[in-house]
């Protein structure tokens, strides 16, 4: 830590090279152990796959989920396709919730009775099982592309409301009581002042539901079994005929569209407002 | 509050701020002030000092119209109000340029004389090179500088401050102190200055007002003699500390 310090302010070449060795170091450092992890999980996996013998397709090695999965043409077309289309269902789920909770939190926070009315249904919302409204969801919307992005909006959208509705309260008094003084209305000061101050609670709370939105639409596809097929239903024929490595090959493709759904997320928030906000307490 | 034009002769000295027998009852039913005279003329800096809670900030609020007091008139007679809060209130996505023309934005006054207003602000208090600074990368007494500029670009003829430097360090703060006697003899409005130092409010101000415990009430006001723009080697006199100890005894005496 010194020695970065000292090159930081020195900025000599070899310490500057030095930093470098520290760095790498130092990712080493964070990156070793969960590689450690990964490489003891795998030479159990391949044992306890060994050791299943015929009945192997429940676990199976690790190098046949590549040979048999993401490598076969086919599979890994159905399996893109598939995940595609989930993509499609995750994002304009997403983006709908994304819209009608920041809406929601907005008209909330221009009045307490709004908000008194209005929030025990966002808590509702939050309470249902979502699951046992799916087959009803099916039932009433079909089971294509808009059944589906409806559970994703009903399983995304909290997080948005009660994220915006927290950033949009946050506002200092004296900063609120600034634009009172120079006769600011409401829709500048929720324009000028409210809004810009909530970003960081809003993109906080977008990574929540952009992970939620994959779940959605996950969960809606394998519930529904019917329509096109998008990765949870893919998910669901592997399964039932017993097919191992493709099982497992969309499982690990799903759970990466989450991984990177998410992590796009936590970037676009850093892009928007990581410039100037300084998270409490750093 | 009631804002009347006032009907008096052209004379040189102009009042800006009359407050007759105002008292303040909340809702809740703290009463935080009760009796309150108090006249603020054009190049007057009246000080206030008080123990904690007396109701000095809401003496503030009332001037500047954020309450409205419970008994009492409460006359302000402009509507060109600084006020300059305890903690710097920038707005954290803006920049220095962009925070100090705020105002004049929330004023609707086009981009260009915002800019210009705000440009002259800013080397008034010492920011220049600054301006595309964002507050997180700003010290607190620069941050505070920044809030200075704001409310100086409404050209106010009333100024309210509410502890702006409570919290700074003493250098900072004596700094401060010295730039806003210079604003002072320059621009020569009439300034509100609340502080818990007795040192600085002799230090800056024309008039000491030193109010009791809650309710807060007058209990004492103290002129200081000594020249505007002030000699900063004025606080290592004997007048000046003579002064400062008559405030505190006075302070003392209202809070028992
Ligand atoms: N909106 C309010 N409602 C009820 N009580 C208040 C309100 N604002 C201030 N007070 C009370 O009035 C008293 C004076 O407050 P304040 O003017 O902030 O004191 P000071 O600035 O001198 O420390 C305090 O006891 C405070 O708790
Ligand atoms: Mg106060």
């Amino acid at each position: 830590m010194s020695t970065v310090a000292k090159a930081a302010t020195t900025g000599s070449p070899t310490l500057a090279i030095s930093t470098r060795k520290v760095d790498v170091r130092k990712s080493v450092r964070q990156a070793g152990p969960p590689l450690a992890v990964l490489a003891g999980v795998v030479i159990v996996w391949y044992i306890i796959s060994f050791a299943l013998g015929t009945k192997s397709f429940l676990l199976p090695a690790p190098h046949r989920i590549f040979t048999e999965g993401f490598f076969d043409p086919e599979v890994a077309t159905d399996i893109g396709t598939a995940l595609l289309r989930t993509t499609g269902v995750a994002l304009a789920g997403l983006a709908i919730a994304i819209i009608i909770g920041i809406a929601w939190a907005v008209a909330m926070s221009q009045a307490r009775w709004v908000e008194r009315s209005l929030f025990p249904y966002a808590v509702i919302l939050q309470c249902i099982p979502i699951l046992a409204l799916v087959p009803l969801i099916g039932f009433w919307f079909g089971f294509e592309f808009f059944a589906r992005m409806i559970v994703c909006v009903m399983i995304a959208l909290f997080p948005m409301v009660s994220n915006t509705l927290f950033g949009l309260q946050s506002v200092d008094k004296s900063q609120r009581e600034l634009f009172r003084l120079q006769g600011a209305s409401r829709f500048t000061t929720l324009t000028k002042l409210q809004f810009p101050a909530a970003l960081p609670a809003i993109f906080a709370g977008m990574r929540i539901s952009a992970g939620l939105a994959v779940v959605g639409a996950i969960v809606g596809d394998f519930f529904f079994r019917r329509g096109q097929p998008g990765i949870g239903s893919l998910i669901g024929t592997y399964q039932s005929r017993l097919l191992g490595p493709e099982l497992f090959a969309s499982i690990i493709s799903a759970s990466l569209l989450g991984v990177v759904i998410f992590a796009l997320f936590g970037l676009i928030g850093r892009a928007a407002v990581g410039r100037w906000y300084e998270p409490a307490g750093s | 509050m009631t804002l009347t034009a006032p009907a008096r002769p052209a004379t040189a000295t102009k009042t800006l701020l009359d407050f007759s027998n105002v008292a303040m009852q909340f809702k809740n039913g703290t009463i935080a002030l009760s009796g309150v005279d108090l006249v603020v003329n054009r190049g007057e800096f009246v000080t206030v000092v008080g123990p904690s809670g007396c109701g000095k900030s809401t003496l503030l609020r009332i001037a500047s119209g954020l309450e409205t007091a419970s008994e009492g008139t409460a006359t302000v007679n402009t509507d060109r109000i600084g006020y300059v809060f305890q903690d710097a209130t920038l707005l954290p996505w803006r920049d220095v340029q962009k925070n100090v023309e705020l105002l004049a934005e929330l004023n609707k006054q086009p981009g260009a004389a915002r800019r210009a207003k705000a440009k002259e602000a800013i080397d008034l208090v010492g920011l220049k090179g600054f301006e595309k600074s964002l507050p997180k990368e700003l010290s607190g007494g620069m941050k505070m500088r920044a809030s200075l500029a704001r409310s100086l670009t409404l050209d106010p003829e009333l100024f309210l401050f509410d502890e702006p430097f409570g919290a700074l360090d003493e250098i900072t703060r004596e700094r401060l102190n010295d730039e806003l006697i210079r604003l002072f003899a320059e621009k020569q409005f009439a300034g509100l200055f609340i502080t818990h130092s007795v040192s600085e409010a002799v230090y800056i101000s024309t008039k000491v007002v030193v109010m009791s415990g809650r309710p807060g009430k007058i209990v004492d006001t103290f002129d200081v003699p000594f020249d505007m723009p002030r000699d900063p080697e004025i606080r290592y006199t004997g007048e000046f500390a003579e002064l400062v100890g008559k405030v505190s005894h006075a302070l003392r005496e209202g809070h028992s």
